[in-house]
């Protein structure tokens, strides 16, 4: 089941640049929940510093509180952390050595997962739910490398899925894919909201307008606002909200 | 009007013209590297015939070389090239990878450009320095420590018996290691620096550790370009002269303990060439260089194929 996530004061910097300005936002379980704004507002950082990505990069640093279904994130190590929190990056990045097969259990067997049965049972069903099964499972020990561009990030969602977290970052997954492959994904999103708690960064409103069901719009490090996604682009109650969703400038 | 047409076309022409020359040199400075390899493969052959015809294959079978009989078998110079360069190769790869995978994955930036520099300082030394360090510190280290200690614990292993000299293969394999360890470690630091850093943030999205990390996504990746710099390691150890000539003990024996003394193909060509006053002899050092060239040459096609078999991974992949 998905887990809740609620962020108190998060600060984020990058070097001396501070780009997350202290964020308060709650976050409710299984549904998904759009991230929104120009580039460079920090939308990405905020949803790396969910699974604590951010701080492994260098001259980084995070302050603030994130606490899922109401305990610290800081009080579990990262390794576990993201093991609940899983994440797909906005290009496809399947493991060029492994198989298809490989890439979907490539968690599982870091977690010390090594019956046959059960790997396999596990990879079909995360292949299953992200709609991928279908197309590969005859050829199950081909390169990932193999697939197309959106095959490719549904895999990579697949190898999210795997192990089982219960909250999945996406940072705009679709915005290298075509229409089509776009549609799949997000086809795929809603269906995911029943079992865990997504939240997506987006440039895309349509996209954001589509598939979320509460949306936050961010400006420069900064939480405008974040309401359920109908009233956000029909009735903002902040202007710089209004002006972005119209169109009026980003 | 007419005058501006007249000087495009001739702009024209001459660019044409200079594409063209600059093609022609530069195929003429390929062909001259070509033509080089030939040369020298052709002059050697031609050198060594009176070797080749006197003593055909027994040369690289033969064990015996005596210059006053005028007999002459490679066998105990080909035996110490391989023993010493193989020698190097399993010290210096496994080190030579962490040294790489430390500075890459796990150093802050300051100890990183530090220790960097510092292992490729090793590469800067002579390897006549080398040779000097090999006499005077790495054989009376190895003959009073070293030799008697892994003959003590080891000794059940006939790779560690015999008396301990100091001068033996096992000086040789290790002062190779040390020269052939920055030709390794700066190949794979290179090509691990290469792997993006969406295939590891891939793993530790996944819940990998920093060491699962590099497992399944740094070294996966990087492998057959470290699997090159292993090989590039290997290569110049083969060659490698002074400093094997001044720690290897120069008797052409074949003995299983790496306490022994040996020879390789590089010394033996390098002390005994001014001194081959016969015409047999002569080309007999010269057939000798022959056979290191080819054993280069096997070694570098075998490499090639191990490259290409480890790159093409599962089916459908890039490479494949």
């Amino acid at each position: 089941m998905g887990q809740s996530l609620s962020i108190h004061n998060l600060e984020a910097w990058y070097g001396s640049n501070k780009i997350l300005k202290g964020i308060n936002m709650e976050i409710r379980p299984n549904q998904v929940t759009a991230i929104i704004g120009p580039s460079g507002c920090g939308k990405s950082t905020f949803v790396r510093c969910i699974n604590r990505m951010h701080e492994t990069l260098p001259r980084t640093r995070v302050r603030g509180e994130i606490s899922l279904d109401g305990r610290s994130i800081y009080d579990l190590n990262p390794v576990a952390l993201r093991k609940t929190v899983g994440m797909v990056f906005q290009k496809a990045n399947p493991f060029p050595s492994m198989s298809i097969y490989d890439n979907v259990v490539a968690g599982l067997r870091l977690n010390g997962m090594k019956n046959k049965q059960e790997l396999k049972a596990s990879a079909e069903k995360s292949l299953r739910m992200a709609a991928l099964w279908d197309e590969v499972k005859d050829r199950l020990n081909y390169s990932g490398m193999s697939l197309s561009g959106g095959q490719q990030q549904r895999l990579c969602i697949a190898r999210a899925l795997a192990v089982e977290p219960s909250v999945l970052l996406m940072d705009e997954p679709a915005s290298a894919l075509d229409p089509i492959a776009t549609t799949h994904i997000e086809e795929l999103i809603r269906s995911l909201k029943e079992i865990y708690t997504i939240i997506i960064v987006t440039h895309n409103m349509q996209q954001a307008a589509r598939i979320a069901d509460s949306t936050a719009f961010f400006l420069s490090g900064e939480l405008v606002e974040h309401g359920p996604t109908s009233e956000i682009f029909t009735n903002p109650h902040d202007k710089r909200t209004e002006d972005y969703i119209t169109g009026r400038f980003g | 009007m007419e005058e501006s047409e007249n000087m495009s076309n001739k702009k024209k022409l001459t660019a044409s013209l200079g594409d063209k020359t600059f093609r022609l040199l530069t195929l003429l400075m390929a062909m001259s590297v070509l033509a080089l390899m030939v040369w020298i493969g052709w002059q050697m052959v031609d050198s060594a015939r009176p070797s080749i015809a006197k003593f055909g294959f027994t040369f690289v079978i033969g064990r015996v070389w005596d210059p006053v009989k005028e007999q002459f078998g490679a066998l105990p110079f080909i035996y110490g090239t391989l023993v010493t360069s193989f020698l190097a190769l399993i010290i210096a790869a496994p080190v030579g990878l962490g040294v790489a995978i430390f500075l890459n994955e796990m150093a802050t930036s300051k100890v990183r450009s530090v220790i960097g520099f510092l292992v490729e300082m090793l590469a800067a030394i002579p390897s006549v320095v080398y040779g000097l360090w090999g006499i005077f510190i790495l054989a009376p280290w190895l003959r009073e420590t070293v030799e008697p200690g892994l003959a003590k614990w080891f000794g059940f292993i006939p790779l560690f018996q015999g008396t301990p000299l100091g001068f033996s293969m096992l000086a040789g394999g290790l002062i190779l290691a040390v020269m052939i360890l920055p030709t390794i470690a700066s190949i794979s630091r290179e090509v691990m620096a290469a792997v993006p850093n969406e295939q590891r943030e891939a793993a530790l999205a996944l819940g990998a550790t920093k060491w699962e990390m590099i497992r399944i996504a740094v070294l996966p990746y990087a492998k057959s370009g470290i699997l090159g710099g292993v090989m590039l390691g290997l290569g110049r150890a083969l060659g490698e002269t002074m400093a094997v000539t001044m720690v290897i003990g120069n008797r052409p024996d074949i003995l299983s303990s790496l306490f022994a003394p040996a020879y390789s193909i590089a010394a033996v060509i390098a002390n005994e060439f001014t001194e081959a006053t016969s015409d047999l002899y002569l080309s007999a050092l010269v057939e000798i260089g022959l056979i290191l060239f080819g054993i280069t040459l096997i070694l570098n096609v075998f490499a090639r194929l191990l490259v290409w078999s480890v790159e093409r991974g599962p089916k459908g992949g890039i490479s494949s």
